[in-house]
């Protein structure tokens, strides 16, 4: 089952090569990764997304918690927003040109790029979505694909990083 | 602490070097193991007016080992220096045991100018990279400002929590570098929050599995010598007759003279352990991982049990086997909570466990057969080396059939005595660990219990104990060949020893080995030569001494519990399987 993890670290070198380096050697795997700054300087937020029985998913948080640089881990709720960037190149000749507008029409999408045979389409959105376009998109002739890792976030009014800030005065 | 006084004035201007060397006497390094090149250069000149001790070492890796010898009989922080490249790569493996072993360390390492740094320059290893799966921690430094905190967070992370080894690299032009020095810094470790102190709700859920269990046993291991718990150990057990075992790492954790202790489990444990454990109804593990040595087959370890798992580590709990009661803390505290609660309890007697447990101790001694052609028993050899010493003395041990009938025969009543490689079974930690203690514990006795094979990989640590007046004493357990994988091979091989002779006999000859290392050099042959050596030995304390014993080579460790296998098979030796439904409750 997938789980996805809001893993809240200090912005130093080599703090990614830790937590890809944890899952590696413990046979953990990982699905999506996605990392970035945060509205504090010194922190930053790597998105994880694992597929793994809830008793690893433990084992997994509690590895990570020990890595000195790791501040907070927070298993995000299936509810959360989840969103994923998606770029994909598609063939557009004539032919099917009209297809591939009706499909970006469809899915709220956007076109960034067009050519006489291509036209490159750009969408975020939630996973399940972006799959879905990918789907649609892929008898028509889909010639590149590059997708961003899931960036998530919980719903409600709590911020998962102001604490982890409350924390970050401790002794 | 004169240093200390010194270093509290504010901001001195000096070198990145003399940074380095001024933190160390500042955090309390007095002694360091090490070996100097390009990198770590500059380091070694302030080394040379200061206090602290540094120890020239012959091989990087001696370094890392003496340092957790050093570590494990002070309950200090061991260091070792090691320049960049292969001088740094020769500490993985002293590392990647002081992980295992939750060893106390901090390793220095030079690293190439900063502007190098990726451009495969002379000696240049990434070092931190290499080292980041067996470290608890790695900094690398290429500013000289922030040696001081570097030096401090790392003693800090290596010696709080579960302990480790932390590595400090630091650049070549960082240490060459002006900067200035005030102590203490400040430690910016917002993500490291070790639990301590255990939650008394969970202590509470128990002390109530305790009195509700039958044939419970404390299931004891490294971390209670970790903490310093072994007085309050001791408490538990005689305020509750609970019976006991120490694995491994804990041996000495609890006195093997003991009437309630039935000592040490796993694959070559007492019959009387491993029966513990597997008709226990309730493990209470107290600074234990449930390491597979321990546990054998995993689904068929103390099937009945259930588990209180005590470790400073939560990533330990509930790793291997399922705790029903967690408790995240240091063992000593945990340990004094639980006699706290149970004081105020009518606990039961649990006289028929006892018994039954007593009755499989008496019945299956871990004991040996002497060899009928006269040849020496290496059994034998460890139990008189350790009769005639005394628990006192600090025992080291290399890895293998030696550790194993150390582990049994030595006499451990103490805590912190035992030094072995367990975790990692790292062959040729025996002499250089035994270095560290003498270190150490200069005035007591240091006993390395090697073996043949494991000597010939670090004995060149020797001419460091003969120049630095360390007087080790170390036993060769020669029995011609690598013993325990030509024990393997005799079982589960059909006798096909294929590259285990490794035809010690005389070739090298040890005595002389270690005559020409500065040492004096003994053998025992015979029966008769065994004590008069020993003798010997413990008679001289100015020099090191190396006392070869040729050994039967057919000796086996026994009891043994087949890899992969359930507990339940135990052999006590060759196809004799303990007769458990005689002692039926």
């Amino acid at each position: 089952m997938n789980h996805t993890l809001s893993v809240l670290v200090e912005d130093k070198p080599g703090v990614l090569t830790r937590v890809a380096g944890l899952f590696a050697r413990r046979g953990y795997n990982i699905n999506s990764l996605a990392v970035g700054p945060t509205e504090h300087p010194a922190m930053s937020r790597i998105t994880l997304v694992v597929d793994v029985e809830d008793h690893v998913l433990e084992q997994v948080t509690k590895q990570l918690n020990k890595l000195v640089e790791v501040l907070k881990i927070v298993q995000l709720e299936p509810d959360s927003a989840s969103r994923q960037l998606l770029l994909v190149k598609v063939k557009a000749e004539p032919a099917n040109r009209g297809q591939v507008l009706d499909v970006i029409q469809l899915f709220q999408a956007k076109a960034v790029d067009i050519t006489a045979d291509t036209i490159t389409i750009e969408s975020a959105g939630a996973p399940e979505r972006m799959a879905a376009l990918i789907k649609t998109l892929e008898p028509l002739g889909v010639k590149e694909i590059v997708q961003s890792g899931v960036v998530a976030i919980g719903r409600g009014s709590r911020s998962i990083s102001d604490r982890a800030l409350r924390t970050r005065t401790e002794p | 602490m004169s240093s200390l006084r010194e270093a509290s004035q504010p901001s001195e201007t000096m070198s990145g070097a003399a940074s380095l060397v001024r933190s160390l006497e500042a955090v309390g390094a007095d002694n360091v193991f090490g070996i100097p090149g390009g990198a770590i250069l500059p380091a070694y000149d302030p080394l040379f007016d200061s206090s602290v001790r540094h120890i020239l070492v012959r091989h990087e890796q001696g370094a890392g080992h003496a340092a957790e010898g050093y570590a494990q009989v002070t309950g200090k922080v061991g260091v070792c220096m090691a320049t960049s490249g292969p001088g740094a790569t020769n500490l993985v493996t002293p590392l990647a045991d002081a992980h295992m072993d939750s060893v106390p360390m901090v390793a220095i390492t030079g690293q190439v100018a900063g502007p190098s740094i990726g451009s495969d320059a002379f000696q240049e290893a990434d070092i931190c990279g290499i080292t980041l799966p067996v470290t608890k921690h790695s900094f690398l430094v290429k500013d000289p400002g922030e040696i001081p905190q570097a030096i401090a967070s790392a003693f800090h992370l290596a010696s709080t929590g579960r302990p480790g080894p932390v590595l400090v690299d630091i650049t070549k032009d960082a240490l060459q570098a002006g900067t200035t020095f005030s102590w203490p810094p400040t430690l910016d470790l917002p993500g490291y929050r070790p639990v301590t102190k255990p939650h008394l709700r969970q202590v509470k859920e128990a002390a109530k599995l305790i009195k509700a269990a039958a044939k419970p046993v404390l299931y004891v291991g490294g971390g209670v010598i970790k903490s310093g718990a072994s007085a309050v150990l001791r408490e538990l057990v005689e305020l509750t007759g609970i019976p006991v075992v120490t694995t491994l790492m804990a041996r000495g954790a609890f006195p093997d003279s003991h009437d309630l202790h039935m000592g040490m489990p796993g694959m070559h444990g007492s019959v009387a352990a491993v029966g513990a454990l597997q008709r226990s109804d309730l493990l209470i593990s107290l600074g234990a991982r449930f390491d597979d040595r321990v546990t054998g087959h995993l689904p068929s370890f103390a099937p009945l049990a259930k588990v209180i798992h005590v470790d400073i580590d939560p990533a330990e709990i509930s790793k291997n086997r399922h705790a029903d009661v967690p408790i995240v803390g240091d063992c000593k505290e945990a340990i004094a909570e639980l006699i706290t609660l149970l004081k105020a309890e009518q606990l039961p007697q649990w006289s028929t466990w006892q018994s039954f447990l007593a009755e499989v101790k008496k019945r299956y001694p871990t004991g040996y057969d002497v060899p009928s052609d006269g040849s020496l028993s290496p059994q034998q050899v460890i139990q008189r080396i350790g009769q005639m010493t005394g628990p006192d003395a600090y025992y080291a041990a290399g890895v293998g059939q030696h550790q194993m009938w150390a582990a049994h025969f030595l006499p451990f009543e103490k805590p912190g005595h035992w030094l072995n490689s367990g975790g990692l079974g790292t062959m040729g930690y025996c002499v250089p660990a035994a270095m560290g203690a003498k270190v150490g514990q200069p005035d007591k006795v240091v006993w390395g219990i090697d073996g043949d094979g494991c000597f010939q990989m670090t004995n060149q640590e020797l001419v460091t104990c003969a120049l630095e007046n360390i007087p080790v004493k170390i036993a060769v357990i020669n029995n011609q060949s690598l013993g325990m994988v030509r024990q393997w091979q005799t079982l589960f091989y059909q006798g096909r020893y294929s590259n285990t002779d490794l035809q010690t006999n005389r070739v090298p000859d040890f005595p002389k080995l270690a005559e020409a290392m500065g040492c004096i050099g003994l053998r025992a042959e015979t029966d008769d030569q065994v004590d008069a050596v020993i003798d010997k030995a413990l008679s001289i304390d100015d020099r090191p001494v190396v006392v070869e014993f040729a050994v039967h080579k057919d000796a086996m460790v026994w009891p043994m519990v087949a890899a992969g296998t359930s507990n339940d098979e135990i052999k006590v030796a060759r196809d004799l399987a303990p007769d458990w439904d005689e002692e039926e409750l």
